[in-house]
């Protein structure tokens, strides 16, 4: 038996014997689910979720290839392969959302010290403490380097005074990853640092904003006066802009793999919506002009899927490709919606009620909310630049 | 299905770059079409890349060939289409290689596959009867006498068809025009006496030929495949077509971007490089997400064709359909951004642009194919 096949033979059972059985295919629909973000002030609607995560989190394995010194479960590729066939086999849910894991623990591995990594890491992934991102402020969107909350060096610590906004979840984060300027004399991107701050600490404020979708997944995010230790900066002081940069590689790869997720597995299918209100024939959706435009829809976005498959073949050339994926991946997952609201006709634009099904209701929020795609993690022109500007060699004006 | 070349293709691709650049650069095209070349490709180069054994890339080692599939001929045909490389390797090397292997009794591949290898026989094949791609419509009658066939009617747009010395004819024994039942193919000498040929003069200069046939007498050992069974056979000769044209497309977009990128480069207005404008930029990134989109599509199909996976049908319309959309956009944006040099003749990007639009063409529009997917895919 080699060590992969025994592998497999010890994750079916350990998965066998540890998933809750409302965590996996089959599960009893009567049974709440919830959205696992972990953190502090975590609650859990079925405690078979925390359950599910405490397991998780404890073999590792909710960050797989991490090295087990960090908390991670120290796994190799071919190894994390197995893990994921064996899990989708049993249709286990992923037990735990986090931008610890997609964004933050990715550069703490490449940037931070020993002692950063081995304080923070295991945190993420037992998902003890919920991050949020600190980047954008209301003066800098996708100027980003122009940011101006300020961390002034006074000593034994850093005191930080300004204010973020678009901070996903922030009134439910722990802590905060945040740029800040510690260089107000340097240039622009010469003067920003990487600064972790617990959310706790006096001074921290925050008040979500209300979307066109009625719903408030972002905060604007308050410093006033706020003490931080030097220990918690990540790198050298002034080259949190390298930092940033690479975290938004993550979360644009992130961003772009979540749309087409969403799209593939989403129980929102545009061509079942256009069957179900422009009618059928013959296994056709019945309107001609529809169906093209659907058609011409499916067809690019199987494209860019055969685009990520020969990103990852060629190995991942992620700089070049990220800010691709990322335009194409938000943009694919707007036309979608618009598609699917069209082809729903006046029900598409439901927004509450007991006159329209849930379907309607949320798909109407669902199609708001992907205005946002093309926006957060670097817009789409923003995406333009960087292909015009690294990948073609355009110039500069 | 990995989507990266393998060793052997990737040699392929390199012999291939460097011979369209030193043997075919755009200045041969340029030439054959200012002589008014009878047969629009040149017969020296033709035997230089039979020597490179390319017409038999196809072909199995038993008749001389090489046998390295679709995806072996399609990155040559590639980087040919870069340099807008005229000849008989898509008509001959992809659809009469292909369709004689697959579909070819013993006899027939005694007869026929080591003279395509060698170079020494041009084929075509002669599907469609109208402006617009579909094979169903055939109406162009076999009828059998005694042992044989009479062939009458009429195929147009035939690839290479003023030229080649057979034909692949898919002709209606049975049933009604519209029917994918009741055609048969036939493997037809191009000189046989009733066949009428007519080089057509189109946009892009190159081989073509309406072709007609008055009681062309054809014996029943020339059938290609089952009788009555030509539907099915010739919509997988028409997907292998089908993705061998999206990779010269691709090689065409290819090159008309590359060419419009270095003017950006280098053309200056109002005391700036051009390409410093972001209206100019973001249509080039565009352009670039657009090529990565149809190299992904392709690979796919190529690979599909080779792997025989039963996904090939949606993937060649989905790669035809891409190449096709990609190909409009890039040919028009490079005339656009090279200014008013892009429409005089004495500059190469304008043949991209006429290439692009009869190609876009070649076995069914990206209409055609968008509609395709859409039935292959169950809605």
């Amino acid at each position: 038996m080699t060590d992969l096949t025994k592998f497999r033979e010890e994750t079916k059972k350990w998965l066998d014997e540890n998933c809750p059985p409302s965590m996996r295919n089959g599960a009893d629909p009567k049974i709440p689910t919830d959205e696992v973000w972990g953190g502090r002030n975590a609650k859990y609607k079925n405690p078979e979720s925390k359950i599910w995560l405490d397991r998780m989190g404890e073999k590792g394995w909710t960050m797989p290839t991490v090295p087990r010194e960090y908390g991670g479960g120290g796994l190799s590729k071919e190894e994390v392969k197995v893990l994921n066939e064996e899990m989708f086999f049993i249709g286990a849910k992923q037990p735990l959302l986090s931008f610890g894991i997609w964004m933050l623990a990715p550069v703490l591995l490449e940037y931070g010290t020993e002692e950063q990594k081995k304080l923070h890491i295991p945190k993420i992934i037992k998902g003890q403490i919920r991050w949020c991102q600190g980047y954008s402020e209301p003066g800098s969107g996708s100027d980003l380097a122009s940011l101006s909350t300020k961390a002034d060096d006074i000593g034994d610590h850093f005191l930080v005074n300004g204010q973020k906004v678009w901070t996903s979840y922030a009134d439910k984060a722990d802590w905060i990853f945040a740029l800040v300027r510690t260089g107000p004399k340097e240039p622009k991107h010469d003067g920003i640092s990487f600064l972790l701050i617990d959310m706790a600490t006096k001074g921290v404020s925050t008040k979500p904003i209300t979307l066109i979708s009625g719903k408030s997944p972002f905060c604007e995010t308050f410093f006033d006066n706020v003490e931080v230790p030097k220990e918690n900066l990540i790198g050298e002081l002034n080259s949190g802009w390298t930092i940033a940069k690479k975290l938004l590689q993550h979360e644009r790869a992130f961003i772009s793999n979540f749309g087409l997720a969403a799209g593939m597995g989403s129980k929102r299918d545009v061509v079942s919506i256009a069957k179900k209100h422009l009618g059928e024939e013959n296994g056709k959706i019945k309107n001609t002009f529809y169906r093209s435009e659907i058609s011409s829809h499916k067809i690019k976005e199987h494209a860019f899927g055969l685009t990520l498959k020969r990103a990852g073949d060629e190995g991942g050339k992620a700089s070049a490709t990220a800010s691709m994926f990322k335009l194409y991946g938000t943009e694919h997952n707007k036309k979608r919606h618009e598609l699917m609201v069209a082809a729903s006709g006046i029900n598409g634009v439901a927004w509450d009620g007991d006159e329209f099904e849930d379907d309607d209701k949320n798909l109407t929020r669902a199609w708001l909310r992907t205005k946002g795609n093309s926006l957060e993690g670097g817009t789409s022109e923003v995406q333009l630049n960087v292909i015009s500007k690294r990948v073609l060699g355009l110039p500069s004006t | 299905m990995k989507l990266i070349l393998n060793e052997e293709e990737q040699f392929l691709r390199d012999t291939a770059k460097n011979f369209a650049k030193e043997r075919s650069p755009i200045t041969h095209f340029r030439a054959l079409r200012d002589n008014n070349d009878p047969i629009l490709w040149d017969k020296d180069l033709w035997s230089e890349m039979s020597k490179l054994g390319w017409p038999g890339i196809m072909i199995p080692e038993k008749y001389g060939g090489s046998n390295f599939g679709i995806s072996g001929i399609c990155v040559v045909l590639q980087e040919c289409a870069k340099t807008l490389t005229p000849s008989p390797l898509f008509a001959t090397g992809v659809l009469g290689a292909f369709s004689i292997k697959t579909y070819g009794t013993d006899e027939q591949k005694e007869k026929y596959l080591p003279s395509i290898v060698s170079g020494d026989l041009t084929v075509s094949l002669a599907v469609d009867e109208s402006s617009h791609h579909n094979p169903y419509e055939t109406e162009l009658s076999a009828k059998k006498n005694n042992n044989n066939y009479l062939l009458s009617g009429k195929k147009v747009f035939v690839i290479d068809g003023a030229s080649s010395d057979l034909l692949i004819v898919l002709a209606r024994t049975s049933g009604n025009k519209g029917d994918s039942t009741g055609l048969t193919l036939f493997l037809v000498d191009s000189n046989q006496v009733g066949i009428n040929k007519v080089k057509l003069e189109m946009a892009d200069s190159r081989n073509y030929a309406n072709i007609t046939f008055e009681n062309v007498d054809v014996p029943s050992e020339n059938i290609l495949g089952d009788p009555e069974a030509g539907g099915e056979a010739i919509e997988n000769i028409l997907d292998i077509g089908r993705i061998a044209i999206s990779a010269e497309m691709l090689g065409n977009s290819e090159a008309a971007f590359e060419t419009t990128l270095d003017y950006l480069k280098q053309r200056k207005q109002f005391g700036v490089l051009i390409g410093s404008f972001q209206a100019l930029q973001h249509r080039a990134a565009e352009m670039f997400c657009e090529i990565e989109l149809t190299k992904s599509s392709v690979m796919a199909a190529m690979r599909a064709a080779d792997e025989g996976s039963n996904e090939l049908q949606r993937l060649s319309s989905l790669a035809k359909t891409v190449a096709g959309e990609t190909l409009h956009l890039v040919s028009n944006e490079a005339i656009q951004m090279h200014g008013g040099i892009g429409v005089t003749d004495e500059y190469d990007v304008g043949f991209f642009l006429k290439r692009a639009r009869v190609a876009e063409q070649i076995f069914g529009s990206s209409k055609f194919h968008t509609e395709r997917y859409a039935n292959l895919s169950g809605f």
